[in-house]
């Protein structure tokens, strides 16, 4: 009698007790997922700094002499130290292509994102955004074949360039077409942002379009379009393979424009392989990994400063 | 301030607002015109002078790189949509705000921005060097999951927080506990949504090089009529060197003297991961314009 009445009762509770089974069990599961994502990223970069920090602590290079000396000479043969590691040529040639990218780039995106959303929406929804996002989607290595395989050859054919054609330019412009569509819409996003109040107003006191524009509409968008850029610069910052493969990868600093020259990612990917692991130059190289893994994490940072100030303005 | 003046300054102001919208429509030409000429030249090249041999599934063709490309995406969303959507579900419906919720969005802005090679650094560390595997398929996929993780993530988390609230209210008020509504009415609504991520980071994934440089390896031997599964030449063991179309593509530029048509190789590489790349956002694009007119009439 008893026997069968608890087992009535278990009975009862079994679709129950899976309720709440599942409840936890999905639970724990996107919880554990959530945390695997933190857990991921820190990994990263533990690891980086682990392996990137070895230049400084197993082979006692001074920062300084990482950042500024264009001394670049390390041991790659086992643990074999007293090389220099310099790396101030990449550094520099990163940082000038960048910057080049982005001077040709930001007008360009600005305007276009310009005409997405005040002059043309239209237009700008039926085929500029489109393209836009096909200009994203194109991979980086198409770009970089592209300007080998046309921008490299002219180079060297109208401005009978030294080295063929390789050179800064022809990185920076591959690099501009990369990061325009990035820029272009994180723009675009934050001018729409920017409401209608403000227009109507600026409209209301007689000022034209293009007033209304450069007066009004594009201080209030600002923090938009610094994120925007800032975003567009994290991602030339940390394009490899496009940039390698017109830079021309000499050890040295540009004479011009149309000199080539070496940036860090182009040398990641080119050495990496070919360094002994755990040796001088391997680990130099490993620095320069966590130079750039710290150069990104500084843009978020700017990028959240920036965007606080936005939240008055947007929404 | 007379009216002369004032007429002479809004006559200025006008042309200057007239040449300002000249300049504006000839950069969205300009734009059109430059991904015109560019898809236009990636095509023609690719296609033009095409010699069959090319596209065969052999060490002449780019057809084993074509099949890896596909198979390490495949790979790779096997292991991020899991977890991404995972992951996303705990961002919009479980967590609560505080120091990990803000850390972990740091976290997943920090995943996203970090640069390729980077991740296939660490790809290259932890997959490779650290289990004593060589370059294999998996490593590869790995390396890639970890740039599209993020993606998917913020996707769904989105795609959570747009549905209305209504749809939550009523599941819960009908008994359904907090998973049961997640599963059974906020996923399965939201999912266009996500399956556009997807397809958009499967998107990212066809094109990804860099990552793969020192995780999948760069070099391809495919037996296709191999099929046992621990075989390192059989097409499906995840576990053999994998190269794809965008690493043949690096390739061919400095292995150039491997083959003599390399130049070629590389045009239709190029243009085969463009119409990949294309037909992919072409896919995410009428998707989204799907739901948009779905939820035309009750959104916002």
């Amino acid at each position: 009698m008893l026997d069968s009445k608890s087992l009535g009762t278990v009975k009862k509770s079994i679709p129950e007790r899976r309720l709440f089974y599942k409840e936890y069990m999905g639970r724990s599961i996107v919880t554990i997922c959530g945390l695997f994502m933190i857990a991921l990223t820190v990994s990263i970069g533990a690891f980086l700094i682990y392996k990137g920090t070895g230049t400084f602590t197993r082979y006692g290079h001074s920062v300084f002499e990482f950042l500024f000396s264009a001394e670049w000479s390390p041991m790659d043969s086992g643990t074999q130290s007293g090389g220099g590691v310099g790396a101030a040529i990449y550094i520099f040639g990163s940082l000038l292509t960048c910057g080049i990218a982005l001077a040709i780039a930001a007008p360009f995106s600005l305007a276009a994102a310009i005409f997405i959303t005040e002059i043309s929406p239209k237009l700008g929804a039926r085929l500029i955004q489109p393209a836009v996002e096909i200009f994203v989607g194109i991979p980086s290595v198409v770009y970089g074949w592209v300007g080998l395989t046309v921008l490299v050859p002219f180079i060297r054919d109208t401005f009978h360039a030294p080295m063929g054609g390789y050179s800064v330019l022809a990185a920076s412009i591959v690099l501009a077409v990369m990061i325009f569509p990035t820029i272009t819409t994180v723009a675009a996003d934050s001018i729409r942002c920017v409401p209608v109040m403000y227009r109507e107003a600026a409209y209301g006191l007689g000022s034209t379009r293009w007033q209304t524009i450069y007066r009004v509409t594009i201080p209030a968008a600002a923090p938009g379009i610094i994120t925007g850029i800032v975003l567009g610069l994290s991602r030339a910052f940390g394009e490899a393979l496009a940039v390698a493969m017109v830079i021309g990868k000499t050890r040295a600093f540009p004479a011009g424009l149309l000199y080539p020259t070496n940036n860090l990612t182009a040398a990641i990917a080119a050495d990496m392989g070919n360094s002994a692991d755990g040796g001088e130059h391997n680990l130099a190289l490993w620095s320069m990994a966590l130079l750039l893994f710290l150069i990104s994490m500084l843009f978020i940072m700017v990028i959240h400063m920036v965007s606080k100030k936005q939240e008055g303005v947007c929404e | 301030m007379n009216t002369k003046t004032m007429t002479r300054h809004s006559l200025r102001a006008r042309r200057m607002d007239r040449i300002m919208t000249g300049v504006f429509y000839s950069v969205g030409g300009f734009f059109l015109l430059l991904l015109l000429v560019l898809a236009g030249y990636i095509m023609i090249k690719g296609f033009s002078d095409l010699q069959p041999e090319l596209l065969s599934f052999n060490k002449n063709g780019i057809g084993n790189q074509f099949f890896n490309t596909i198979y390490l995406v495949f790979l790779s969303l096997l292991i991020s949509v899991p977890i991404g959507i995972a992951a996303g579900i705990y961002m919009a419906e479980y967590a609560r705000p505080g120091k990990t919720t803000r850390f972990l969005r740091v976290s997943i802005e920090a995943l996203s921005s970090l640069p390729s090679i980077v991740v296939g650094l660490f790809g290259y560390l932890v997959f490779i060097l650290l289990t004593g595997a060589k370059w294999n398929l998996m490593a590869g996929a790995q390396a890639v999951s970890i740039l599209s993780l993020p993606l998917i993530a913020t996707t769904t988390e989105d795609a959570l927080r747009a549905l209305p609230r209504s749809y939550k209210e009523g599941s819960v008020s009908l008994g359904a506990t907090h998973w049961q509504t997640i599963v059974g009415v906020l996923l399965p609504a939201c999912f266009p949504r996500i399956i556009t991520g997807i397809i958009l980071a499967a998107g990212r994934g066809f094109g990804e090089a860099a990552a793969l440089l020192y995780t999948a390896g760069q070099s391809v031997n495919i037996n296709w009529s191999n099929w046992n599964l621990l075989s390192p030449t059989c097409p499906l063991n995840p576990f053999r060197p994998g190269e794809t179309l965008a690493l043949h593509i690096w390739g061919m530029r400095t292995e150039g003297s491997l083959y003599a048509n390399s130049t070629q190789i590389a045009n239709v590489s190029a243009a085969v991961l463009m119409l990949m790349v294309f037909g992919f956002s072409l896919l995410a694009r009428l998707i989204s314009r799907k739901i948009d007119k779905k939820t035309g009439g009750q959104g916002d």
